[in-house]
């Protein structure tokens, strides 16, 4: 879509983008191309030199089992993530259009976790789950189940599941109960005088017509859950114990930073970027499909 | 309503209490240990409700932090995230309304080349491009500044979409009236176009404001010296000690504290977080 009606400027268009194209070069085009570059190099172990190694990194990147369990790792938790935070906020959204009465007040509750840093949500439930005096464990621990995410791996993944649900409910909830919202109550009301029941029509007529919103909150979650959650790891488990909640954005960190191997850090970045402009990618190609429909 | 049955209104009403009760319940309990001395917070089981150390606990985060040797005082952190969320928030809106305008608003060579430039910044999150991003601002001698908290976050796409869908809608018939009548595209720009925003506006201020504040990475990174720390870094990071004596009363107040301005900002703004959240991502 272009405008009919432009003004003619010779100096001007190039003065209004200027800030936002040095930005994004400075910040942007630099750093990447020094990381694809990085990529490919090898830094000596004492610093100053490094040479040229075409895709080595690459190759013991893949020959290391370590970095294909980051893989699987991360595949269970972003399908964790998504699967339950779909669920739950599908829920809560269809019990909300439900209700007249109060709505309001619980979407005013329901929003509140966006606002949450994903680092802070950690700490949150960190605390309910503390070992020695979180609540939870109590709770659990009076109904015989040993709660300790510091020295288990599965329960600290499934910790670290909960605070990412926690943080992405609101957002799912906002756009499905858009969704639900959008749909024509005509065609609701045309299959209750057909004799439909509650479930029925939740089933043939509600669920498909929400499969686009449901589909471009899969592909946001996925995303979430694979690069918006860093701050929920560094703040709950730094990827342990041992290597059980070390996803790949927090191996990228943890190798460039405490690992100080910056080939190999690089060489996780560009499979991340590569993994990340697929997603972007679907994610656009659908809505322009939403747009036409 | 397409017909009464009492019985799935109030499942309904049942299965939102529990949800609201579950979603709220960890802040409800971050309230509740910041409230009580520190003894009371290491006795399991711990308290569910309210005690009487509220006052005393926030002034002694905000006056001192953690209350340790060399911990920072929760008032230097709260201004510099507020500095670094305004900045964020202000910066990404001039900078992004002001390229949209160029996008639309004029023909000129290479615009396309420039409008895809900017597209790709979406794939490319801080947190995927760490280490030479790192570098990139340390060569600037950008570390440990306001302008290495904000500057590079400023480059938006999602804020330039936004503004540019907005001003296609637009009709071209007041642009017409404003070229007739003689106006320069600024005139333009300030006297219509920026007005008719507004909305645009206040909806992306408040996303933005709580993108810039919930940043955790970025000055991590990029902060050594305390006075540049934000707050919700120096949380998690006091979180991640480990301590033979945790004051959960102390963390906890220096938690709410970091939630307190992003929660406000949703809870007033609901309705402009609502469009900003909805039309950012079309």
């Amino acid at each position: 879509m272009e405008k009919r009606v432009v003004f003619n400027e010779r100096w001007l268009p190039y003065l209004l983008v200027a800030p936002q194209m040095i930005i994004t070069l400075v910040f942007f085009f630099w750093p990447s191309g020094q990381m694809i570059w990085l990529s490919v190099l090898v830094e000596d172990a004492f610093g100053g030199h490094s040479k040229f190694v075409w895709f080595n990194n690459f190759k013991s990147l893949f020959a290391d089992p370590a970095y294909f369990d980051s893989v699987r790792l991360t595949i269970v938790f972003s399908a964790l993530v998504a699967a339950i935070g779909l669920a739950v906020s599908l829920l809560l959204a269809v019990m909300a259009d439900r209700v007249i009465r109060g709505s309001s007040v619980y979407k005013a509750i329901l929003v509140w976790p966006y606002a949450v840093a994903p680092a802070v949500a950690g700490v949150l439930w960190g605390f309910l789950f503390n070992p020695s005096v979180g609540i939870v464990n109590w709770l659990l621990h009076g109904v015989g189940i040993e709660f300790n995410y510091v020295v288990n791996g599965n329960q600290a993944l499934l910790l670290i599941v909960f605070a990412a649900v926690w943080t992405q409910v609101s957002y799912n909830f906002l756009f499905f109960l858009a969704g639900l919202q959008s749909i024509p109550k005509s065609l609701i009301e045309a299959a209750a005088i057909d004799g439909a029941g509650p479930g029925r029509r939740f089933w043939d007529i509600v669920f498909p017509l929400l499969a686009p919103t449901g589909f471009f909150l899969l592909v946001i979650n996925t995303l979430y859950a694979l690069i918006g959650t860093f701050g929920i790891v560094a703040s709950l488990t730094q990827g342990g114990p041992g290597q059980a909640t070390n996803i790949l954005v927090y191996k990228v960190y943890n190798d460039g930073f405490r690992g100080q191997d910056l080939g190999g850090s690089s060489a996780q970045s560009v499979i991340l970027m590569l993994l990340m402009i697929l997603l972007t990618f679907i994610q656009f190609r659908f809505i322009e499909r939403r747009v036409h429909y | 309503m397409v017909e009464n049955r009492p019985w799935l209104i109030a499942l309904s009403h049942l299965v939102l209490i529990v949800g609201v009760i579950v979603i709220a319940f960890p802040i409800w309990m971050t309230f509740v240990a910041s409230t009580h001395d520190q003894a009371t917070m290491l006795r399991s089981p711990v308290p569910l409700w309210p005690g009487s150390h509220l006052i005393e606990n926030y002034k002694t985060v905000l006056a001192a932090g953690y209350n340790r040797p060399g911990s920072v005082p929760l008032s230097v952190t709260l201004t510099n995230s507020m500095v670094m969320a305004l900045g964020v928030a202000i910066g990404k809106i001039v900078i992004s309304i002001i390229s949209a305008f160029a996008f639309v608003y004029f023909r000129f060579p290479l615009r396309r080349t420039f409008f895809w430039a900017i597209f790709i910044t979406l794939m490319l999150p801080v947190e995927v491009r760490i280490v030479p991003t790192y570098g990139v601002i340390a060569n600037l001698g950008m570390l440990d500044s306001y302008s290495g908290l904000i500057i590079p976050l400023i480059a938006s796409a999602t804020a330039t979409f936004l503004f540019r869908q907005f001003f296609l809608s637009v009709p071209d018939e007041l642009t017409e009236a404003a070229r007739v009548d003689g106006a320069s595209p600024m005139r333009f720009f300030w006297d219509i176009l920026l007005p008719m925003s507004r909305t645009s506006i206040a909806a992306l201020f408040v996303i933005q404001f709580i993108y810039g504040w919930n940043q955790y990475l970025w000055p991590l990174l990029i902060t050594t010296k305390q006075g540049f720390y934000t707050v919700v870094m120096t949380v998690s990071r006091q979180a991640s000690v480990v301590d033979t004596v945790p004051a959960w009363n102390l963390l906890m107040a220096m938690a709410m504290l970091a939630m307190l301005p992003p929660v406000l900002v949703v809870a007033v703004m609901q309705r402009q977080f609502v469009r900003g959240l909805v039309e950012t991502e079309k």
